[in-house]
């Protein structure tokens, strides 16, 4: 595969099919561990750990695995490089195993990494089945960066555990519980809308005033 | 008893799956277009949660337990719960056709819904009983079909609202959630603390 369109592969989970932001799937671990900017980081990589592995590991047995039991087969390796994250950071990170609980076992079910076996790791090489796994993993992971920051800023006035707002803020707490998960998650989908949609009326606008150019 | 009962309306309304503990959320945007699908996926949810509720609970303490094999819980449960809903498929596709049109849409969605997977998990970290789990089941189904049910009515009537461009479809649907976990947030007084 040509340099060009594995770049494209890398890129498109950034922005493009962002899975958070434009495909909104995952969204049970953004909204719930997206707490505070650790968290999310944390669970961030985890994932992408996941996504890689198994899209490696699924893109090589392709050919090897009937197609009539395929989907079980793609939810046992997922299930297997999630046990090996759960019990590496139950080892290593007790702290972060803690603040994430439930949902370092709930990977298995997060509709990204199916998704992306189901739809390209099965029918792709390896080296463009890792790349895209990557793309999709760093996109996940800079999208609940962003959710827990804005989050921790409003509700604690601090990112990274780092105080951001002084003394005489006063923390709003709502934003670290369930409502206001959901409706910061919905305003950045709104503003990441509201982009898309404007970069596509100038790309139209573009071309009407090029074809008039050339008339 | 009482205590089964506020275990029934903690895991149903005041600890809600959806609006509470962010499990099941794909189906709760996706499916809730209409009050009528809704209903249908909140039925075969229930349904799949409390089965899957008992068969976990049962390899866990007859299987797991005893062969000290927890650290396979998540492979083994996942497992479980995909060979169920293919079997709970099969079984209504052969004696009750009628159901199995209603329904079967729904069924293999329901393996990846986390709220199934992350009831069984939760149960066996609260150390629940046989009795408890199918309770804590029941109860995370009913308000999973809650919430699902409420957020369908709230979005058809939003049909025809003037919503800026931006804000149609998903972008308004989480906004309208977030208003309605805080009126969940309300029934947390019900709870003895």
């Amino acid at each position: 595969m040509a340099k060009k369109s594995l770049f494209k592969e890398f890129v498109k989970g950034l922005w493009e099919e962002h899975p958070n932001f434009v495909m909104l799937i995952g969204l049970c671990p953004t909204l719930a561990v997206t707490t505070s900017a650790m968290n999310g980081l944390a669970m961030g990589i985890a994932t992408t750990f996941v996504i890689v592995c198994s899209s490696i590991l699924i893109s090589l047995m392709r050919k090897i695995i009937p197609d009539e039991v395929r989907l079980p087969s793609y939810i046992i390796i997922v299930a297997t490089f999630v046990t090996i994250v759960d019990l590496a950071l139950n080892a290593y990170f007790p702290e972060i195993y803690q603040l994430l609980g439930i949902f370092i076992p709930l990977i298995v079910v997060n509709c990204i990494v199916l998704g992306r076996a189901e739809a390209f790791a099965s029918r792709n090489g390896v080296i463009a089945s890792a790349i895209d796994g990557l793309g999709m993993g760093f996109g996940f992971t800079w999208g609940l960066i962003v959710l827990s920051s804005i989050r921790e800023l409003l509700a604690k006035g601090s990112i990274f555990g780092m105080t951001i707002f002084g003394e005489s803020f006063k923390p709003i707490q709502i934003f670290g519980q369930a409502p206001g998960a959901f409706i910061i998650l919905g305003f950045i989908v709104g503003l990441v809308n509201f982009i898309n949609i404007n970069a596509k009326r100038k790309r139209e606008l573009q071309k009407i005033s090029d074809r008039s150019q050339a008339a | 008893m009482p205590k089964l009962l506020l275990l029934f309306i903690s895991s149903a309304v005041v600890n809600n799956f959806v609006l509470a503990k962010f499990l099941g959320n794909c189906p709760f945007l996706g499916v809730s277009k209409e009050v009528n699908t809704s209903l249908g996926m909140g039925v075969a949810t229930t349904f799949v949660m409390v089965m899957s509720g008992v068969a976990t609970w049962l390899i866990n303490h007859y299987l797991l337990i005893p062969l000290e094999l927890q650290y396979m819980q998540t492979i083994v449960f996942i497992l479980a719960i995909a060979t169920l809903v293919q079997f709970v498929e099969m079984v209504m596709k052969k004696y009750t056709p009628a159901l199995h049109r209603a329904l079967g849409i729904y069924l293999p969605l329901i393996t990846t819904n986390c709220a199934v997977l992350g009831l069984a998990v939760m149960a066996v970290r609260e150390s629940y009983s046989f009795i408890e789990t199918v309770v804590f089941a029941l109860g995370g189904g009913i308000g999973f079909s809650l919430a699902l049910a409420l957020m369908a009515g709230l979005r058809e009537d939003m049909k025809e609202d003037l919503i800026p461009e931006a804000f149609r479809g998903p972008a308004i649907a989480l906004i309208t959630a977030g208003i309605m976990a805080m009126a969940f947030m309300g029934f947390s007084g019900i709870l003895p603390s």
